[in-house]
């Protein structure tokens, strides 16, 4: 979607251009899978590692998991891209009414 | 496809209304199913009213009066209020943002009549062996042993016509988003359209937790789930947060759109651009985020704890902000304006004192522990009908005074519009303000009677007799509507001659394609800027071309008839009854085959050609 918002008529720009689009696109790509399976593998150490108590192991890992969807929706699912600032606004508005309601109940009802 | 000029048979008409997925006939529809069910819910509004008149009553009896008051409830919210606000977004919005039609027109139909069978699937509970009658809060502790088959209709009519409503709120979300017609950017929409943007926002988030708790409902009730029978380990205080969290949101989707009507009146009758237009957006997106985060203050009394009951007593005090912003702008627009007193803009003007008031005891609820005295009397009963009956309820005959002549294209008579507006306003004011004063004497809510010499006597036959000066008003409205519809005088593009926004700048009814050609919009108001540089008409912001349109489709009908059918058999399934099971999957194989042939048929729609737009052109000798 992007990288089609051209204006220039010249169909040899388009392809430069788009060519070196797709480079770094295929860059980001690169970097944030080896970033990812670089964190699962972080996160099977943290929990195999002897000396450390679940009270930080669990937490550690959930937040390994975070950075790892951010990840996911950022480059893989191409939210950085323009032309999506309204399902950012409404995926983390979600999220946000979703965790309000998890910390209410946990708070308040099961606890 | 010139052919909607002919003149049509009634059944080539009802055909057409079956079949529709055109936003203007929808709104139509929406119209009249929420209006039919207006009237239902204010019959049974009279009963309640004629059971309290005078002590002792026996009217009706103890289980029917639960029956009444739950229904009275969950009628006027789910299947009144809600489809009459759908019915203006419909109609207004795709106008206002200079769009042909909504992103989905198929979907938007399919919305409707799942709202549609839901409603009648609910009110046929009244034939067939009891309406449910454990409010319209429907607390699982009253609900789940709620005898007969009444709370089984609450749980899947309004499952049915809650899916309904989430897919027309997602419908008008990416219309906005992505439908505006040059130059409309998000700071020049008009506030209507503002509001229906945010009020669609918290129909996508607070629809979903009441899905959640009715199918918690449905399996505790119908297949023996135990998610809020305490005895079973389960928690029944699950259930009234699971509804609050969809409820307390629920009320600012029924206050948004009926800010928004009554800022397009203050604009348009004090002659006079909206005042601090862009702290009202602000002042709207606000109350939608707030309106996520108090949902506890209708619990102060189940037991939250302290801290929990100060914070959200706090977060409720705070929509006070927002909303006083909203009214010293409506004020600050009249002021210096040369205000018209039609009759949309007496609504407008009665509006705000009313709502203050509402307003100002709703901050004493929200003082928590105060709330610990006014809970289940009176007083909330006063309070919330200050809001619904005095925000909503005149923002609806305000809208339907005002945008009646764009949808049908003849006014109402503007002497029965205000005859509607006294009596109607006059009959609420006395109804409801005395039930302050009922509940702070100590008259709980939801009794059916109460005895002599408790003191309750003549408020309460104030109340009744308030109650039928509202009647008068109602029935004065459909006379209205009668007579104008016969006597037919058809009018222009904008009536009340002092239009804005673009929906004034096209004929009433709008041709079914909306816009020949989509307008260049060059600021707020963009229709009255026009207007003030001379300008008859909006200037085009493309050249005339073919208008690409979708085919009309009965598959939302089939679709929606399918899960009505298939409800039934899920219902009677409890009573082992042997045809049950059957007529649950025909139900099913009804929505689904609708479904699968919605996916496999090739639906392209059609084109109007460049050329028939222009004859009509010659034909009408003036330009639309």
């Amino acid at each position: 979607m992007a990288n089609q918002q051209l204006n220039s008529g010249n169909p040899r720009v388009d392809l430069e251009y788009r060519r070196r689009k797709s480079a770094e696109e295929m860059r980001y790509q690169v970097i944030s899978f080896a970033l990812m399976i670089f964190l699962t593998l972080v996160a099977f150490a943290a929990v195999a590692a002897k000396g450390f108590t679940a009270w930080f192991t669990i937490p550690f890992i959930v937040l390994l998991a975070a950075v790892q969807v951010v990840f996911q929706l950022f480059y893989f699912m191409h939210m950085s891209h323009k032309g999506h600032e309204a399902p950012t606004l409404f995926l983390f508005s979600g999220l946000f009414v979703g965790l309000v309601m998890i910390w209410a109940f946990s708070t308040i009802i099961w606890w | 496809m010139s052919t909607y000029a002919q003149k049509k048979g009634f059944g080539a008409t009802l055909w057409d209304f079956l079949t529709t997925v055109d936003h203007k006939k929808i709104a139509i529809l929406y119209l009249i199913a929420g209006g039919f069910f207006f009237l239902i819910g204010g019959i049974e509004a009279v009963f309640i009213r004629i059971q309290l008149a005078v002590p002792n009553n026996d009217f009706v009896s103890a289980g029917a009066f639960n029956e009444i008051i739950t229904m009275h409830g969950t009628t006027m919210i789910f299947l009144a209020a809600m489809p009459l606000v759908f019915a203006f977004m419909n109609a207004v919005m795709p106008l206002q943002i200079g769009a042909r039609d909504v992103a989905f027109p198929y979907v938007n139909a399919l919305g409707f009549w799942l709202f549609f069978f839901g409603g009648i699937f609910l009110n046929l509970s009244w034939f067939l062996g009891g309406a449910p009658d454990a409010g319209w809060t429907s607390y699982a502790s009253l609900a789940i042993h709620s005898k007969g088959h009444g709370v089984d209709f609450y749980v899947l009519g309004l499952q049915i016509s809650g899916l309904g409503t989430l897919i027309g709120g997602i419908n008008f979300l990416v219309t906005i988003i992505n439908m505006r017609a040059p130059g409309m950017t998000y700071m020049r929409m008009p506030l209507f359209t503002w509001t229906t943007f945010v009020t669609s926002a918290l129909i996508l988030f607070a629809f979903p937790p009441l899905t959640v708790g009715l199918v918690l409902m449905m399996f505790d009730r119908l297949f023996g789930a135990n998610f809020f029978e305490v005895a079973q380990g389960g928690n029944t205080v699950i259930w009234e947060h699971l509804f609050w969290i969809f409820g307390h949101p629920e009320v600012y989707i029924l206050i948004l759109p009926a800010f928004g009507i009554f800022s397009e009146i203050f604009a348009m009758f004090s002659r006079k651009r909206l005042f601090g237009y862009s702290s009202m957006v602000f002042a709207t997106v606000l109350i939608g985020f707030l309106g996520f985060m108090v949902w506890a203050h209708h619990m102060f009394t189940t037991g939250l704890g302290p801290v929990a009951n100060a914070i959200f007593a706090v977060a409720t005090m705070a929509i006070g902000v927002p909303t006083g912003i909203k009214i010293f702008n409506w004020l600050f627009t009249m002021w210096g304006g040369s205000v018209k007193f039609t009759t949309p803009m007496h609504y407008a003007f009665a509006f705000i004192p009313t709502f203050v008031m509402g307003g100002v005891t709703g901050i004493m609820l929200a003082s928590a522990a105060a709330d610990y005295q006014y809970h289940d009397t009176y007083f909330v009963v006063a309070h919330f009908h200050y809001v619904i009956v005095g925000g909503v309820v005149l923002a609806l005959l305000a809208g339907t005074h005002l945008y009646w002549p764009k949808m049908f294209g003849t006014m109402l008579n503007e002497t029965m519009g205000k005859i509607t507006f006294w009596t109607f306003f006059i009959g609420f004011h006395m109804t409801f303000f005395i039930q302050h004063f009922l509940g702070l004497w100590g008259m709980p809510r939801r009794v059916f009677t109460y005895l002599p010499g408790q003191g309750f006597e003549t408020s309460n036959m104030i109340s009744s007799i308030g109650a039928a000066f509202m009647s008068v008003g109602v029935i004065v409205l459909l006379i209205n509507i009668i007579v104008t519809s016969v006597k037919n005088v058809r009018v222009g593009n904008d009536p009340w001659g002092d239009g804005r926004t673009l929906e004034w700048s096209i004929p009433s009814p709008p041709p079914f394609y909306n816009f020949k050609q989509l307008p260049l919009v060059r600021g707020l108001d963009a229709y009255w800027i026009e207007k003030m540089e001379g300008k008859k008409e909006m200037t085009p912001a493309e050249p005339l071309g073919d208008i690409h349109m979708p085919n009309s489709s009965f598959l939302p009908f089939t679709t929606s008839l399918g899960l009505f059918i298939a409800a039934f058999g899920a219902m009677y399934h409890v009573d082992d009854k042997g045809w049950a099971l059957p007529v649950l999957f025909i139900g099913l194989l009804v929505t689904f085959g609708s479904m699968l042939l919605r996916s496999v048929k090739d639906d392209h729609g059609f084109h109007i050609h460049k050329e028939e737009l222009m004859n009509e052109d010659d034909n009408k000798g003036v330009k639309a």
